[in-house]
């Protein structure tokens, strides 16, 4: 008996010291969606940043990306969470009107040092004068080209398209069918669920001298004669032109990497996927400039934000964790680790970045990418898909079609802001 | 006395009799399921009448907002769309699949020869996940030079298929592998009915000179009922229900082009878990919930034996 009793003592002596000891520590809690690259950056960063700070713990949550969104929003009101939480700038709005997210303190984030070392696309998180979430990394969308194809075809595979025309021409020539007129291999990819619907709304619309939205994104405007001219150009690939088929080989990406399509529109987080192509030789470069050779790029990015939840020390070691995670070094671990481009200018544009083959079209297109701002990305989507559909299947006439959608999207937005 | 009562547990316990004891037990080991049930079925099930009601959207407190939910359903071209796709998913699905495994059935009923291995065969398809064999048939349906029905098409000079692509044959091409795949269930189920009809009965009729489709239609199909009633009410549910296969079928677009092949199911998950409005995905998941009950209300009511 006597021995019990003095394990009990022994044993809440220990559980004394623990929490002694824990007081001493600041532990907090960061999110992100389960991405195998992702993860393993992210134990790196913790792991540098656990040693520059021995008295900060960051605990590394992961959720698969279906549940993602809705485990934050569960566990939120319920006071549990992260303190700093990663998310995709589309979900912003919603997340600041839920109160999950706080503003960056000027103190350590002032916004001018944000404008100034950061690339404008980062605007978009931008509300009212205060910014909510700063990107570790970017993604922008190249052309991605098969150089097999485009040698079978005559075409220099060191010299791809430039302009529309160019990128037209190539893929009138690397279009292969069989005699009956059925398609073997795509000229280019048409695939609008993929990256495609981004490439019409941020690219070939303000190419043909459009613009998607108002300035303050609550009005839609592609309903316009560059509109109709942007949804005319792509339609005709398929239409007139006959270089490319929706649902081709199901996907494009799945077409390009079989080698069936000379050329595709997708982003820099399919250079994992299309690295493992063993059976041809590809290349990338940026996006076809328009007419008058103005270029522009779709730019997303994931944010790291600071939840409501924490004050006092965990808030300050949350300021501390979301200023290593945009630093300089954070930025060069994730771009050797995911092969996303940092988001700093000075990080991204040094000159081995500058000439490397694969990552240099893509960094170029920074300087001039949008940023789309999403209120209810799928129901957006949504949107666009169901207009290349009525003009593709339908045939409905592309004036028709971008007025539907823009009466669809426009009572989106609307349902959204009288919030 | 008192010394008694205390050895066996207390006043209440000892002054019940041995019947109101096993009682007493019953309910104690149904409590179990009963509060499961009632945890994990009705409370969410009441709870979605008053999320109807609200404008929750996940992230803020549900505000009450009456009838709206309801009112913003009646005017939603993509509602009446959807809700078309299920009536038709279950118009078509429920008489095909029946008439089908009846006609399977029937006449596996009379094959000796392999029957077992032919019945296993059918049934083959019931244990396969829905969402692996919706892939499968994802590619069967796609263009050449991967797509198995259009490179038939193309090898006997017809025109190629848009089928999944389509806003007109997606449908049916959805409905084709979900038919499929129940009808392994459904064919047992009518071989056991048909087993379970006493075979005098056959024999009388033929002593009497009965042709075979008066058989059919005089003893088979009356003695079926039930099994017939169970299929219907089943497979009704079911279609109803459908959402794997439409959502592996089209993930790009998730159901379809234009909405073609979008059940009420994939809405109410697509408005909940993608756009976060949970209250117009409850008030969604109440018209489905009473068009169910209605379904099988009716169904039982057609069908019960007057």
């Amino acid at each position: 008996m006597r021995g019990f009793r003095w394990m009990v003592v022994a044993w809440l002596a220990s559980f004394g010291a623990m929490s002694g000891a824990g007081a001493q520590t600041v532990e907090i809690e960061y999110w992100q969606y389960v991405f195998d690259a992702r993860i393993k950056a992210m134990d790196e960063l913790i792991k540098r940043f656990q040693a520059a700070n021995p008295t900060i713990k960051v605990k590394h949550t992961t959720f698969p990306y279906a549940d993602y969104q809705t485990k934050i929003a569960a566990a939120m009101p319920a006071g549990q969470g992260p303190d700093v939480v990663q998310l995709f700038y589309g979900w912003l709005d919603n997340f600041v009107a839920a109160k999950f997210i706080q503003p960056l303190p000027h103190d350590t984030f002032p916004p001018a040092m944000i404008e100034k070392d950061f690339y404008p696309i980062v605007g978009a998180m931008k509300r009212d004068g205060e910014y909510y979430g700063l990107p570790t990394a970017v993604r922008s969308l190249g052309l991605f080209y098969n150089k097999n194809l485009f040698k079978e075809a005559g075409l220099d595979p060191a010299n791809p398209p430039k302009t529309l025309d160019q990128f037209l021409d190539a893929a009138k020539k690397t279009t292969k069918r069989d005699a009956s007129g059925n398609l073997l291999s795509e000229g280019v990819t048409l695939d609008f669920p993929g990256q495609d619907y981004h490439w019409w709304r941020e690219v070939l619309l303000r190419q043909m001298g459009g613009t998607p939205y108002s300035p303050d994104n609550r009005k839609v405007a592609y309903d316009s004669d560059a509109g109709a001219k942007a949804l005319n150009y792509y339609a005709d690939l398929q239409r007139v032109q006959k270089v490319g088929q929706v649902g081709f080989m199901d996907e494009g990406q799945a077409a390009f990497r079989a080698g069936r399509a000379a050329m595709t529109v997708d982003g820099t987080f399919r250079l994992g996927s299309f690295g493992g192509i063993k059976t041809f030789e590809w290349g990338v470069t940026e996006l076809p400039a328009g007419p008058d050779g103005k270029r522009s790029n779709f730019a997303s990015y994931w944010v790291n934000a600071i939840t409501t939840r924490p004050t006092g020390a965990k808030l300050e070691a949350a300021k501390k964790f979301l200023v290593y995670l945009t630093s300089p070094e954070a930025m060069q671990v994730w771009l050797d680790m995911v092969g996303e481009l940092p988001a700093r200018k000075a990080v991204a544009e040094t000159e081995k970045n500058l000439s490397h083959p694969i990552y240099a079209p893509f960094l170029k297109a920074l300087a001039y990418s949008q940023a789309t701002v999403f209120v209810d990305e799928m129901a957006q989507r949504q949107v666009s898909l169901d207009m290349i559909n009525r003009v593709l299947i339908q045939n409905q006439d592309a004036k028709a079609a971008l007025a539907e959608a823009a009466k669809s999207e426009q009572a989106i937005l609307d349902r959204f802001y009288k919030k | 006395m008192q010394l008694a009562d205390d050895g066996s547990g207390g006043r209440f316990w000892g002054g019940l009799g041995l019947r109101q004891k096993q009682v007493v037990w019953a309910w104690a080991f149904l409590a179990v399921p009963i509060l499961f049930y009632a945890l994990v079925r009705f409370y969410p099930t009441a709870e979605a009448f008053y999320i109807a009601t609200t404008n929750w959207n996940l992230l803020t407190k549900p505000a009450f907002v009456g009838l709206a939910n309801f009112e913003r359903l009646w005017d939603d071209p993509v509602f009446w769309k959807v809700f078309r796709n299920t009536v038709l998913y279950l118009a078509i699905g429920t008489p095909v699949s029946l008439l089908l495994s009846f006609t399977i059935a029937y006449h596996l009923d009379r094959v000796r020869f392999m029957h077992g291995f032919i019945r296993a065969l059918y049934f083959l398809p019931f244990l396969t996940t829905a969402a692996a064999m919706a892939w499968v048939w994802r590619w069967f349906y796609q263009p050449v030079p991967i797509g198995f029905f259009n490179d038939v098409l193309v090898a006997f000079g017809l025109p190629q298929q848009p089928f999944l692509r389509s806003t007109t044959q997606a449908l049916p091409a959805v409905l084709a592998p979900a038919i499929w795949a129940g009808l392994g269930f459904q064919v047992v189920i009518f071989l056991a009915g048909l087993r379970a009809i006493p075979t005098t009965y056959y024999e009388a009729a033929r002593i009497d000179g009965v042709g075979n489709l008066t058989i059919l239609r005089r003893i088979t199909l009356p003695l079926l009922k039930p099994t017939i009633i169970f299929l219907v009410v089943f497979s009704s549910i079911g279609f109803l229900r459908i959402f794997d296969q439409v959502y592996n079928m089209t993930s790009g677009d998730p159901g379809g082009p234009l909405n073609a092949t979008k059940p009420l199911v994939l809405m109410i998950y697509q408005t909940a878990f993608s756009s976060f409005q949970m209250g117009y995905a409850a008030a969604l998941t109440v018209v489905l919930f009473l068009v169910l009950l209605a379904v099988s209300l009716m169904q039982l009511r057609l069908l019960r034996d007057r």
